[in-house]
């Protein structure tokens, strides 16, 4: 068939699709009858792109039916899910599921968060030098100042907002920098792990030393189950990405990495929202004088408990 | 070939060519987005400071956004452009050619943070151009592919000649393709180099300068059966 005669056949198909595309591009549909013609008009235009290259018509022709089919390609194999319910099934299915699948990675950033954490607390008690290791007396001071029972900070609810800002974005960059970091062979998510470990230990052990348990421990009870679970789930997320690099089995380096970093990222979606939650607690609850330290230990004891079963106990099986 | 093309099968099985964007369009896609961001982040220092502490926490949330999620939100929902992109013409799409979705844009930004190392996108620039598809590691780890976004192609007529001539001699397919590509382009040609390239072709047309010129549009046309010739 010569061109010509080609082109005057399927001229209207393509310029039908071509009128689709345009629709479809700014999610305009004209009625859903109307929409299911749309696969059969666009495996047609597929056709003829092929036959247009094995006949060698010219580029141009090539080239216009090159760009229908992939504007038709991407509306037809796009996903638009629903991202209300698709929040719901992660929280209720899709996280347990992919801790359960992680749990040994896990573990192991528990490992590289707490034990850390535990040794700088303990040595906070003993050797007075560790303190100043870590951390400049000017951070010292401060932390001081926060917790002092004698400070009678009545804080604004304008206050509880600004703190509740700066707890979303320290925290959760914390926790990407802490996921991102485990490409570096899984250096940099070890690295963030420990470290945070060893701060938070000191911060605890200090301000338990020096007798300001009564204000810190009703602060921290409530998100601490939140927060803490977070970084080691950003850790395990960031320590698969390393696994995947370092002993990539039977794939290719890339391959195991892509696969890792597709599941990884569940762990890290899991760990967003734990992050926003534990930051309104620390902004709104925890921070509020109003509410006696007893309720607060109550609430705060019921959430780890509730984290720990979430996280040890349910066994779903992920909805295909 | 030199070319950067980069091809994906369709289940339909037919191919799709695509044009990866490389690292110096990717780095003013960038600044661009760097511009505007630096912008919103000014307003909002100046807006939002009128309002105090809850300004003040507005403000770092807004931060972390921008910093994050400009780019996901942007490529999820702006079809693989952020505004930088879109004005460049690129857009960031899956391996396969479909667009990006919100796992894939999330991890090829979030592992940003080590293309970034150790200044100034270092890693990102040299791994960018030690594989042949211009990815940087969050584009290797997503899976994704920042390609340039096609133009519109406004397909030219040829010449119009009103009759057309048959090849005097049969031509190889090569020779056809170069006779089509002629009468394509001859709109983007000066009438110089038109009979310039005309008259190379004397012993196929038998003719110079213009006459030359009209021949060869003759045959283009006869090539692709239009007008066909009265016997």
């Amino acid at each position: 068939m010569k061109q010509s005669t080609f082109e005057n056949l399927y001229q209207n198909n393509w310029e039908q699709l071509e009128t689709w595309l345009n629709h479809l591009d700014h999610h305009y549909f004209k009625n859903p009858t109307e929409l299911a013609k749309f696969p059969k008009l666009y495996r047609q235009t597929c056709q003829h792109l092929a036959l247009a290259r094995d006949r060698h018509y010219t580029p141009h022709l090539v080239a216009h039916l090159n760009q229908l089919v992939l504007r038709g390609h991407q509306h037809l194999y796009a996903t638009r899910p629903n991202l209300i319910y698709q929040i719901v099934q992660f929280i209720l299915t899709d996280f347990p599921y992919w801790i359960h699948r992680h749990n040994s990675l896990i573990g192991l950033s528990c490992l590289l968060f707490f034990a850390p954490l535990l040794l700088s607390f303990w040595a906070t008690q003993t050797h007075e030098e560790w303190l100043h290791f870590l951390m400049t007396e000017k951070q010292l001071e401060d932390l001081r100042t926060l917790y002092s029972p004698q400070s009678t900070f009545a804080r604004h609810t304008q206050e509880d907002f600004l703190m509740f800002g700066h707890y979303i974005k320290n925290n959760i960059s914390i926790g990407f920098q802490t996921f991102a970091g485990g490409l570096l062979w899984g250096l940099g998510s070890t690295f963030f792990l420990i470290f945070n470990g060893l701060i938070i230990g000191a911060i605890a052990g200090h301000l338990t030393q020096i007798g300001y348990s009564n204000t810190f421990y009703p602060f921290v009870i409530g998100h601490s189950s939140l927060e803490l679970l977070a970084i080691v789930l950003s850790g395990a997320a960031g320590l698969k990405l390393g696994y995947a690099l370092l002993n990539p089995g039977r794939l290719y380096r890339l391959q195991a990495l892509r696969q890792a970093a597709s599941e990884a990222i569940y762990l890290m979606y899991g760990a967003i929202f734990l992050f926003l939650l534990a930051a309104l607690i620390e902004a709104f609850w925890s921070a509020n004088h109003l509410i006696s330290p007893e309720i607060k230990y109550t609430v705060g004891t019921a959430l780890w408990m509730i984290c720990l079963t979430y996280v040890l106990l349910l066994r779903p099986h992920r909805a295909t | 070939m030199l070319d950067t093309t980069y091809l994906i099968e369709t289940p339909e099985g037919s191919t799709l060519e695509l044009h990866p964007a490389g690292p110096v369009v990717r780095s003013c896609a960038w600044l661009i987005d760097f511009i505007i961001r630096a912008i919103i982040y000014s307003a909002l220092t100046y807006y939002l400071s009128l309002l105090n502490d809850f300004g003040t926490g507005l403000l770092l949330i807004s931060i972390f956004l921008l910093e994050w999620f400009y780019p996901v939100l942007f490529e999820v929902y702006s079809q693989g452009a952020t505004p930088g992109k879109k004005l460049l013409k690129i857009r960031v799409l899956n391996e396969l050619g479909t667009p990006v979705n919100w796992n894939n844009s999330l991890i090829r930004n979030l592992l940003r943070t080590i293309d970034f190392l150790p200044i100034g996108y270092g890693f990102g620039l040299l791994t960018m151009l030690s594989n042949p598809t211009f990815k940087r590691i969050g584009d290797l780890a997503a899976g994704t592919i920042v390609a340039y976004q096609e133009n519109t192609i406004q397909r030219p007529s040829l010449p119009d000649t009103t009759t057309s001539q048959h090849l005097p001699v049969p031509l190889t397919f090569g020779e056809q393709q170069a006779l089509l590509d002629f009468a394509e382009r001859t709109f983007t040609l000066t009438m110089d180099r038109k009979i310039e390239l005309a008259n190379l072709l004397t012993p196929l047309t038998h003719q110079t300068d213009h006459t030359a010129i009209v021949t060869l549009y003759q045959f283009a046309q006869g090539l692709l059966g239009k007008n066909p010739p009265i016997e």
